[in-house]
């Protein structure tokens, strides 16, 4: 049997984190020729600008969605560990 | 008071301020390595995104991307695409980094090459190119501090004594409280630098255009070119801005110093947090880049972009403020130029010396040792940067590219049990001489995309392919016995 693992300790991020993470990757990054332009202008600001600002609360919306997640499925798996023992 | 004199005064009492500060960092303390490098292990979310946004955010990136902006448009959007992305890359190796950390004693990017792969050698080499990219970052800072000294003080104060006395006083905090002084100094430069950006990248375009959003159709209306991909460039379009974000959002926790940051935190749960809210901090680069794009505006034709913000500053606003701003660059300057420093004395001391040339060297030993070398890197960093050297130029632009180089080794090993130590050996050869032949002979970027990228590409290949050809090895961290 494993040993278990001490309390606190990070582990491998769930699929769903994984996921999570890679809509910012693909806003911010690899879909640059759908927003790489001027209008429409919004905010006063040229598109692109727009959209690269917006992302900044987005973004640690995700992240903050795939830690919760991995929280989650972390406190989850400390319950079953527990029930198992006696 | 003349302007100058009051410039000059706000802004050696702000100067002040932070480094009795540093100091006071670390006072009463027993600076042995771990505290010195890694303060103990012990700074919870607050400290760890100050200690993070305090290091990420340099004069590079208030003079520079301002400066990109003023030159050369869109391009400079690149530095907040990647600044949000490394945050999230960092979700996925620095928790599972910091766990090493505490169960081996990892101090350094060195020690965890010189642990994971069983390898002495590979960790000195990783102290090496480590240092030969630390020291021009150094010089970097020191050259922006040294503009933004002179400009603040209505040039009464000069840009080598600027630099000198500057670099005195950063190597004395870091010597006295290490790690502590840069996470206690961040406080107040993060403070006063997001402060005086929002002053610059609002004011700025509220002064001369009544607001952002007319600035910006000015803009549109005489520069339309500037505001999208490539901008004034012919060769940053859109397939280097993918490649370049690409490999800055996973090289830049590679820097050896942000890297070694992360062990500072009491956990590796607090390294996950700061994954969440460090994207907010990226809040400030679009003001700074307002700076920029209003220069392109009202001073055209500068000789030098990179004082496009400063030129603004001292156009606009009274001589107090410009104490304030001269103030909080110079923090902005002398916070990561302490980092930076700290990093490249531990490394050659600890991961670099003592392997090579004194295996039997003692940690007492070594610690004082990495003192000694914190006034070593300072003399020659300040030196490079007096004389100016067109070379140190040319290691700088290979430094995010040729750091990044350390990721495949750093990635698999954590995630892969087939890699091998002479496959990382390979890999990161093959990245570091394809980075230096490409970025110097002028062939970046190359066919559209970042150099280091391509770089980087054949890095992963040549790792993939070696550690596939070559038998399997235990991993170091179960082979060792992990300390309790």
């Amino acid at each position: 049997m494993e040993p278990a693992r001490k309390s606190g300790l990070v582990r491998k991020p769930t699929l769903g984190a994984r996921l999570l993470a890679l809509i910012p990757f693909l806003a911010l990054c690899f879909t640059v020729p759908l927003w790489n332009r001027i209008h429409p202008v919004v905010l006063g600001l040229p598109f692109n600008l727009f959209w690269l600002i917006l992302w900044i609360p987005l973004t640690s919306l995700c992240m903050w969605a795939a830690y919760s997640r991995d929280r989650k499925s972390e406190s989850v798996e400390a319950k079953t560990a527990k029930g198992d023992s006696p | 008071m003349s302007p100058s004199a009051i410039a000059l005064a706000v802004m050696i009492a702000v100067v002040g301020v932070g480094v009795v500060m540093g100091f006071y960092a670390g006072l009463r303390r027993k600076m042995d390595l771990e505290q010195w490098t890694v303060a103990g292990r012990g700074f919870g979310t607050l400290l760890v995104w100050l200690l993070m946004a305090g290091e990420g955010y340099t004069t590079f990136t208030l003079l520079g991307a301002s400066g990109w902006a003023y030159s050369r448009g869109a391009p400079a959007f690149y530095i907040m695409g990647y600044m949000s992305l490394a945050c999230v890359a960092s979700y996925f190796f620095l928790p599972q980094l910091w766990e090493l950390g505490r169960a081996h004693k990892l101090q350094t990017e060195s020690d965890f090459f010189e642990k994971r792969y069983a390898s002495e050698r590979l960790g000195a080499f990783v102290a090496l190119v480590g240092v030969v990219f630390l020291v021009p970052y150094v010089d970097l800072q020191l050259t922006g501090l040294g503009d933004i000294v002179r400009v603040a003080s209505f040039g009464a104060v000069g840009k080598t004594w600027a630099m000198v006395l500057a670099a005195a006083a950063v190597a004395a905090f870091v010597y006295a409280s290490g790690i502590r002084a840069v996470a206690w100094m961040s406080i107040l430069k993060d403070a006063l630098l997001l402060g005086v950006v929002a002053a610059i990248g609002i004011g700025v375009p509220y002064v001369y255009f009544h607001g952002i959003g007319p600035m910006f159709s000015n803009l549109a209306r005489l520069h339309p070119k500037m505001l999208v991909l490539p901008g004034k460039t012919t060769d940053l379009g859109q397939s280097w801005f993918i490649s370049t974000v690409f490999l800055n959002a996973l090289g830049a926790y590679m820097w050896p110093h942000l890297f070694a940051a992360s062990f500072t935190a009491k956990s590796g749960d607090v390294l996950r947090r700061n994954a969440v809210f460090m994207p907010l901090y990226t809040i400030t680069y679009p003001l700074v880049l307002f700076a920029g794009f209003a220069a392109l505006l009202i001073v055209p034709g500068l000789h030098d972009g990179d004082l496009s913000l400063l030129t603004m500053t001292q156009r606009t606003f009274p001589a107090w403020f410009l104490g304030i701003v001269g103030g909080a660059g110079a923090l902005t300057a002398m916070v990561p130029a302490a980092m930076l420093i700290l990093s490249a004395a531990t490394l050659f001391a600890k991961n670099f010396f003592r392997p090579i040339f004194a295996p039997t060297m003692s940690e007492p030993a070594v610690a004082r040792m990495a003192k000694l070398m914190v006034g070593v890197m300072t003399g020659v960093a300040v030196l490079f940067a007096i004389l100016g050297t067109k070379s140190i130029v040319g290691l700088l632009l290979l430094g995010y590219d040729g750091i990044t180089q350390f990721f495949p080794g750093v990635i698999l090993g954590l995630y892969w049990k087939r890699v091998t130590r002479a496959a990382v050996w390979s890999g990161m050869i093959a990245g570091v001489v394809a980075v230096t032949i490409l970025v110097l002979s002028g062939k970046d970027p190359i066919g559209g995309l970042n150099a280091g990228f391509v770089a980087l590409c054949l890095n992963f290949a040549v790792v993939i392919a070696v550690s596939r050809l070559t038998p399997a090895e235990r991993n170091g961290f179960e082979t060792a016995p992990a300390a309790e």
